[in-house]
């Protein structure tokens, strides 16, 4: 009598589970394999048929680092916030925005002064400091204003604030700045291609993967070697033990979205001169779950592994269309681009939350 | 001394957080789109109102900070408060005289220089005109201090309901109408702004009877105790009654913002049980609107896509169709819900996310064109039939989601107060603790989320019989943002909260078409207010908010201790 009390209390619609969690793993690693199987039947057909050369695969693996390491330069500024408060900024792929949509006006006025064709290092190099300026501003405000105020509060209360953060920012800029799309200005230098033998790579390509390259060795530079790197360290590692060893952990904190908000405005210029058009106030929500995305998978809160998720997953948007959902044979696969984007952010939240360099999160941490 | 200056420092403070929000409005272009609504005819405009409304509340918070001060003082504080808000926007005069600022902020036009310099241009006098309006203004704010209490709140009554009569005018010409003819109705409006007569009439007449209540209340005394049972029978069957009306007072276009605020409140009372009670933040409701939508759309679509011309089945009507979402609803959303019960609050509402872009961007794509149509959507989705009469149009489809809104609130009070909501409350204040004691939080979940998507898949299916088409592109985040935010604004797991919640943001956008530009602002800005200063909703829930102010009570003994 018992026993056929608790089976049916695991019925749910009519489908048995077994008790407890064993039914969620049951099907999680039903999922998995289901999975494996899709991706392995899709890769297989594709290079069976032999539909792209060599060099096509070459060319779409480039295209996607150069993709990728713009996630990577937003993910850091997930990953460092993270690493230090523990919670996830909502708004950071505002943040971006708010750089790369400010400096399109600066951008295209050095094009009418000939200053972007006469001295296009110094300006891409003055474009990319007034963006970091500007997404630093909006990260500090937002830190400052949103979530200072509510750092010991219930888990899901900073997670709302951050959403309406997200909002009121996009439409801020949507007010000021207006609804329609700008451009970046194109740059003479960035056109051409780069040649080694028979392998072509874009200059633009090259441009945007050795610059976020530079810019993370900067990061890198800072969170190792310096005083206030150490600093941000010992506060991601335990807060109260910084606080007695004589850090301020509000100064930090600040630091921490300033250096993130200056590499996503940064990531702002560098994204406009790989892709000039598209430039408006929802630019950033899409660069911005793929960066989250991009931190989860390379272990949130580690930033060697942001940098690492980001280019992985360039490089995945840019393959897997064609070598899994073309096997598949699923028309038009590049519509479906963003899908496997966010099929990859559930998948690696399901099987992996901890990423490919992550300490393994407890619970509560994730 | 020092406390002295520190007062005047702080007036100074406050003065220039107004003026920094009065620059901001009107550099998002809020002001001049509110100039286009008068609000009492040929006196002033909503984006009037707007320009000097900062400056006023500065002066009433300066003097509510100081009421022991001498009244001069007081005043003379709002004074400098309110000519200090003004030095922003007297900055954006001068720079705009000097350069040209629209090729970057485009709404710092004519119009806008017009506004706020009152018509007198960006000279010494449009300056000094606007820096002595919202220094009235901010006196105006600390004077409200000096009123007598009684007459205070009769004033700021009357004051509210003259704005709010001005402001919805196109509501009050819709009621006026039912019982006026043309050329009364002329008398209180003019197109859809009100007259100044009526204004001050109905400003003489709330005050009057607002001050007569507040003497009858003292002079009766305050009742206590529950209603008696009559008087609550008579509450209901009055709103009962009221409710079946509603449409035939307001009319099509009204029944239309009716119907699109109950759709809202379905689908608010649908997510509440996953975010509000048991705290599983969801971010994908759309997937749920969309598959109720969209199952509704392919087995009634009398067009190509409709199962009638692809299998010949002729049997499938609206209400047949309507338990079929609801089920294919639950169904998605069970499956939907597997893989992700063991994420908590962060990863879960992006995990959701992804699945309400995975379901978007699905319906767009080509793959499944020959089944859900792609970017063309699902065309010819046929009005529901009722015993005969076609239920087209928004007088008639109110009554279905009305319906539809009675049921939702009746199996959400008792889902509230029953074991199952006791335990999805359990789980939401700590889930270790909830499977400690006993409960089952992974069937709890499950269970949460299949509920919480039945009632979007209903809200989903009605909508679809509701536009007749549905195209992927109404199932974007948004949908999920607005009704997330609806809930949140009215309090989490408070089901009037929800009501109140899409009144605000859902039935006032619609009514105030100027507002519909600055509704995710809005929202986004409510959000980030209400958490902070409010996180428990403006309706809470008594379970919720003690949970939230939790820390804050618990706060002040363990100071006590310490100082002990």
């Amino acid at each position: 009598m018992t026993k056929t009390r608790t089976v049916s209390r695991n019925r749910i619609l009519g489908v048995p589970l077994p008790a407890g969690r064993s039914g969620v793993d049951l099907v999680i690693s039903a999922l998995r394999i289901i999975i494996v199987a899709l991706i392995i039947i899709g890769a297989g057909n594709t290079l069976l048929e032999g539909r792209f050369t060599f060099e096509q695969w070459l060319a779409l693996l480039f295209a996607g680092l150069a993709q990728g390491s713009i996630y990577a330069l937003i993910a850091l500024g997930y990953t460092l916030v993270y690493g230090i408060l523990r919670m996830i900024n909502f708004a950071h792929g505002d943040v971006f925005m708010a750089g790369a949509f400010t400096t399109v006006f600066l951008a295209n006025s050095f094009r009418h002064s000939g200053f972007l064709d006469s001295q296009p290092l110094l300006a891409i190099l003055i474009l990319m400091g007034f963006a970091a300026l500007v997404s630093m501003t909006v990260a500090v405000l937002l830190e400052r204003i949103a979530y200072r105020p509510l750092r010991n509060a219930p888990r899901l209360v900073p997670l709302i604030t951050a959403i309406g953060a997200s909002f009121f920012i996009q439409y801020t800029f949507r007010g000021l700045f207006g609804s329609g799309f700008k451009a970046y200005p194109t740059v003479a230098f960035l056109r051409g291609t780069f040649s080694v033998g028979s392998i072509n790579v874009p200059i633009a390509q090259l441009f945007v993967f050795l610059s976020a390259i530079v810019l993370m060795l900067c990061l890198y530079w800072l969170v190792e070697r310096t005083r206030i790197g150490k600093a941000m360290r010992s506060v991601s590692e335990d807060k109260e033990v910084a606080t007695l060893m004589g850090v301020n952990i509000d100064l930090i904190i600040v630091f921490t979205f300033a250096i993130g908000g200056a590499l996503a405005g940064a990531a702002g210029v560098i994204n406009g001169l790989f892709r000039p058009q598209g430039v408006n106030f929802f630019m950033g929500f899409f660069p911005g779950i793929k960066a989250f995305t991009a931190a989860v998978l390379g272990g949130i809160g580690n930033i060697p592994g942001a940098m690492l998720g980001g280019m992985f997953l360039g490089v995945i948007e840019a393959i897997g269309p064609n070598l899994v959902l073309n096997g598949l044979g699923i028309p038009s696969a590049n519509q479906l681009k963003d899908v496997i984007a966010f099929t990859m952010l559930v998948l690696v939240l399901i099987f992996r939350p901890q990423g490919i360099l992550g300490e393994r999160l407890s619970a509560e941490k994730a | 001394m020092s406390t002295l200056a520190a007062n005047w420092r702080t007036v100074i403070r406050s003065g220039l957080i107004a003026g920094g929000v009065a620059l901001y409005t009107a550099l998002i272009g809020m002001l001049v789109a509110f100039d286009e609504r008068e609000v009492v005819r040929n006196s002033f405009t909503l984006g009037q109102l707007l320009l000097v409304a900062p400056a006023v509340l500065v002066g009433w918070l300066t003097g509510r900070k100081s009421i022991e001060v001498p009244a001069v003082q007081l005043l003379l504080r709002g004074l400098v408060a309110g000519i200090v808000s003004s030095l922003p926007l007297l900055a954006l005069l001068l720079v705009s005289s000097l350069v040209n600022l629209r090729t970057v902020l485009i709404n710092v036009d004519k119009d806008l220089v017009r506004l706020i310099s009152f018509d007198h241009g960006v000279g010494l006098s449009g300056a000094l005109i606007l820096a002595s309006a919202l220094g009235a203004a901010g006196i105006l704010g600390a004077f409200v201090h000096l009123i007598p209490a009684r007459l205070r709140h009769a004033l700021l009554t009357a004051l509210a309901w003259m704005l709010g009569a001005g402001i919805l005018g196109e509501l009050v010409r819709q009621l006026l109408s039912q019982f006026l003819d043309r050329e009364a109705l002329s008398w209180f409006l003019r197109r859809d702004t009100l007259k100044p007569e009526p204004a001050a009439v109905l400003f003489a007449v709330v005050l009057l009877a607002d001050l007569f209540w507040s003497w009858f209340r003292e002079t009766r005394g305050r009742r206590e105790g529950p209603a008696p049972r009559a008087l609550q029978f008579t509450r209901v069957g009055g709103l009962a009654v009221l409710l079946l009306l509603l449409p035939l007072l307001v009319g099509s276009a009204i029944s239309d913002v009716l119907s699109n605020i109950g759709l809202y409140i379905l689908m608010g009372l649908g997510l509440n049980i996953a975010v509000g009670l048991a705290g599983l933040f969801d971010l994908g409701y759309v997937t749920n609107f969309a598959v109720g939508a969209y199952t509704m759309g392919v087995l009634t679509s009398t067009g190509v896509l409709g199962i009638e011309n692809k299998m010949g089945v002729t049997v499938f009507n609206f209400w047949l169709v309507l338990p079929v979402s609801l089920l294919v609803a639950m169904f998605t959303g069970f499956i939907l819900a597997l893989p992700v019960l063991r994420m908590r609050g962060d990863y879960l509402a992006i995990a959701t996310l992804g699945f309400g872009e995975i379901i978007r961007l699905l319906a767009l794509s080509d793959w499944l064109k020959p089944i859900i149509g792609g970017a063309q959507g699902v065309l010819f989705i046929p009005a529901p039939n009722f015993f005969g009469v076609e239920l087209i149009g928004p007088q008639r489809l109110y009554y279905i989601i009305l319906g539809a809104c009675l049921l939702a609130i009746f199996v959400s009070s008792r889902l509230n107060n029953s074991r199952t909501g006791r335990q999805w409350m359990a789980i939401r204040e700590d889930e270790d603790v909830a499977s400690a004691m006993g409960i089952n939080t992974a069937r709890s979940k499950l269970l949460a989320f299949t509920i919480s998507a039945a009632t979007g898949g209903v809200a989903g299916a009605i909508f679809a019989a509701k536009l007749g088409t549905i195209f992927p592109t109404s199932f974007n985040l948004l949908v999920s943002v607005n009704v997330l935010s609806l809930i949140i604004i009215g309090g989490l797991g408070s089901l009037p909260g929800i009501i109140v919640g899409a009144l605000f943001l859902v039935g006032l956008p619609e009514l105030l078409r100027e507002f519909d530009e600055f509704r995710l602002l809005l929202y986004g800005t409510l959000m980030v207010t209400m958490m902070l200063a409010r996180p428990e909703g403006l309706w809470p829930s008594a379970v919720y908010q003690r949970e939230v102010r939790r820390g804050e009570e618990r706060a002040p003994p363990q100071a006590g201790e310490q100082a002990a």
